[in-house]
């Protein structure tokens, strides 16, 4: 169970328990939902952001726990940041999680998630909820999907 | 949870296999995975190939291998009797009558599409009807989908109750629209394991001259199916899901339909006469059989069922009962895990959700312990709907699979148990 260990850290099993920012933002200024048609899991995602800074952000959604606490450490990661850097961010989380790269500061505790670069097939499930922010800052309409 | 009955099809008498000699001639099962032996459990997926279908693939490459049909040499021809010896096996197989009614396609897939392009096409109108089960795979409601936005007929679906069984009186009222020009409906879920009741359904079908067709992609490795005591129209099943290789797939349908019914797709082998005014088609099978078929895929094919035969189909399906029986007695055991599907006659899966755990997650960690299951909502989505639920974790069993594999199950899940709690 050792190298399970590595991909289910108990940050990871926290933040699947007790997601942060798990809510619904009454007047989102941008909003998407996200959705993962292989298993089927659903994210919807909602942004205050006011003078290009993410003033809050929240998501809602069922999932795995790769894709909750993914969730719940990117929103707890945003809160703050400029929509400017929101791109950057993604890419550099897309490597943590896909290659051996350490992982840089500005992501924050995102970090737990580089065991995912073992499991190829969980790969869309850590970045779902980033795909939604993306969407969301696009002003997409229809969901987007990792597919 | 109901005690599953005994299958309709399970023997009376007690049939065993010899499942350490089974497992032997699986070259695949042999091996570690993540450093554990193998416990391959997504046999609904997909069945693992025993050596006797690998051989008479490679047999066919690497001794007479040539294109069906068509060569008035040698190699030609023994191709294509090995090839037609195959329909002739899918025939025996499925009690039809003749091998004329023994169609090769790619799979269950293109076996439904066949008859939805073809049949439909050519026999529904706006105002028809087709009728489908609530639990239906999605390659039993999309071909229909498009049927209906290409003719303007009305998808119906028949619901089914908690424990995962068609309402009867339901269908019998949705047959009584006098709509209804087609019913389809799949033999046994792949995501609940529920065995619908065929010959009922049938029966009801025609006693309002509707034709039907069967999704028999689940059942026909773990029940016998007979085409003429069923009196089903068609019947589609995979040679993936039988011990046989992927890329091949049957319909059977009865003659007179097929010779109705005008081709599928246009090609070679399908035709009598091609001038550039006109086609006349070639009698049944090659009418529905453009195109040069999987030639080795069907004989492996051929290979697999009379693997299968060898064993016997009731001794099969007794030994997987047996197993389905103990696994819903194990898995019912842990706290939190709940089973989805508890159909009174049900085929040997198990599909669950573990409380605190994803589905996801529980594939995961059972992969690292060597155990492969399959996880997601099984291209069922409205399977999933109905119960409200994401996905489910699903374990389906095989002629190979032991009681052993089942213990290895619980035991992981248990595992599971302990990193989410
Ligand atoms: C009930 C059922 N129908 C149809 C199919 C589709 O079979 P194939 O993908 O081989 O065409 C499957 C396979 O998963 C199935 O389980």
């Amino acid at each position: 169970m050792s190298d399970l260990r590595d991909l289910y850290q108990e940050v990871i099993l926290d933040h699947n328990k007790r997601p942060r920012n798990f809510r619904i933002l009454p007047e989102p200024t941008h909003k998407a939902d996200g959705v993962n048609p292989l298993c089927g899991d659903r994210v919807s995602v909602f942004l205050d952001i006011q003078d290009g800074i993410i003033k809050d952000i929240a998501f809602q959604g069922a999932g795995c726990a790769i894709s909750s606490a993914s969730a719940s450490l990117m929103t707890e990661t945003l809160k703050g940041k400029p929509v400017a850097e929101v791109d950057h961010l993604f890419d550099a989380f897309h490597d943590v999680v896909t290659t051996d790269c350490a992982c840089p500061k500005g992501l924050g505790k995102l970090g737990v998630l580089a065991g995912v670069r073992d499991y190829p097939s969980r790969v869309k499930c850590a970045t779902l909820a980033w795909h939604a922010v993306r969407a969301a800052l696009q002003q997409r309409q229809q969901p987007v999907a990792t597919e | 949870m109901s005690a599953p009955q005994s299958m309709s099809t399970a023997p009376a008498h007690d049939a065993t296999l010899d499942v350490a000699r089974i497992r032997a001639e699986f070259p695949i099962l042999s091996q570690k995975i993540h450093g554990k032996r193998l416990v391959y459990l997504d046999n609904a997926a997909s069945v693992q190939k025993p050596q006797s279908v690998l051989d008479a693939i490679t047999d066919c490459y690497s001794r007479y291998y040539a294109n069906i049909h068509r060569g008035v040499y040698l190699l030609s021809e023994r191709s294509t009797t090995a090839y037609e010896g195959a329909r002739e096996k899918v025939r025996a197989f499925l009690n039809a009558a003749s091998a004329q009614e023994i169609i090769f396609t790619r799979g269950t897939t293109e076996s439904i599409n066949l008859v939805a392009s073809s049949f439909g096409g050519s026999t529904l109108q706006a105002g028809d009807e087709i009728l489908i089960t609530g639990m239906e795979h999605h390659s039993n409601i999309v071909p229909w989908q498009l049927l209906c936005q290409r003719t303007g007929a009305a998808l119906k679906v028949v619901p089914f109750t908690d424990a995962g069984e068609l309402l009867l009186d339901e269908y019998q009222r949705l047959l009584d629209s006098g709509r209804v020009k087609l019913v389809a409906f799949v033999h046994v879920s792949n995501a609940l394991g529920t065995i619908n009741p065929a010959k009922t359904l049938i029966d009801l079908a025609h006693a309002r001259d509707v034709p039907v067709l069967v999704d028999g992609a689940q059942a026909v490795a773990h029940l016998p199916v007979d085409m003429q005591a069923l009196d089903c129209d068609f019947y589609a099943f995979s040679s993936h899901k039988i011990y046989g290789p992927s890329g091949v797939g049957v319909l059977y349908g009865k003659q007179a339909l097929l010779e109705a019914m005008p081709p599928y797709q246009g090609g070679g082998d399908m035709i009598r006469l091609v001038t550039f005014e006109k086609t006349d088609y070639a009698d049944l099978p090659n009418k529905f059989e453009a195109g040069t078929p999987n030639i080795a895929g069907v004989i492996g094919l051929g290979a697999a069922l009379d693997w299968l035969n060898a064993l016997g189909l009731a001794a099969v399906a007794a030994h997987e009962h047996a197993l389905l029986e103990y696994a819903t007695a194990q898995l019912s055991a842990i706290p939190g895990l709940h089973i989805m599907g508890t159909a009174r006659n049900k085929a040997a899966l198990v599909a669950f959700t573990l409380r605190g755990a994803h589905p996801h997650d529980i594939g995961t960690i059972l992969d690292r312990e060597g155990i492969a299951i399959r996880a997601g909502h099984h291209c069922a989505q409205p399977v999933m709907q109905r119960y409200g639920v994401p996905a489910t974790a699903r374990a389906s069993f095989a002629a190979y699979n032991t009681r052993d594999e089942v213990d290895a199950l619980v035991t992981a899940l248990w595992k599971v148990k302990e990193l989410f709690e």
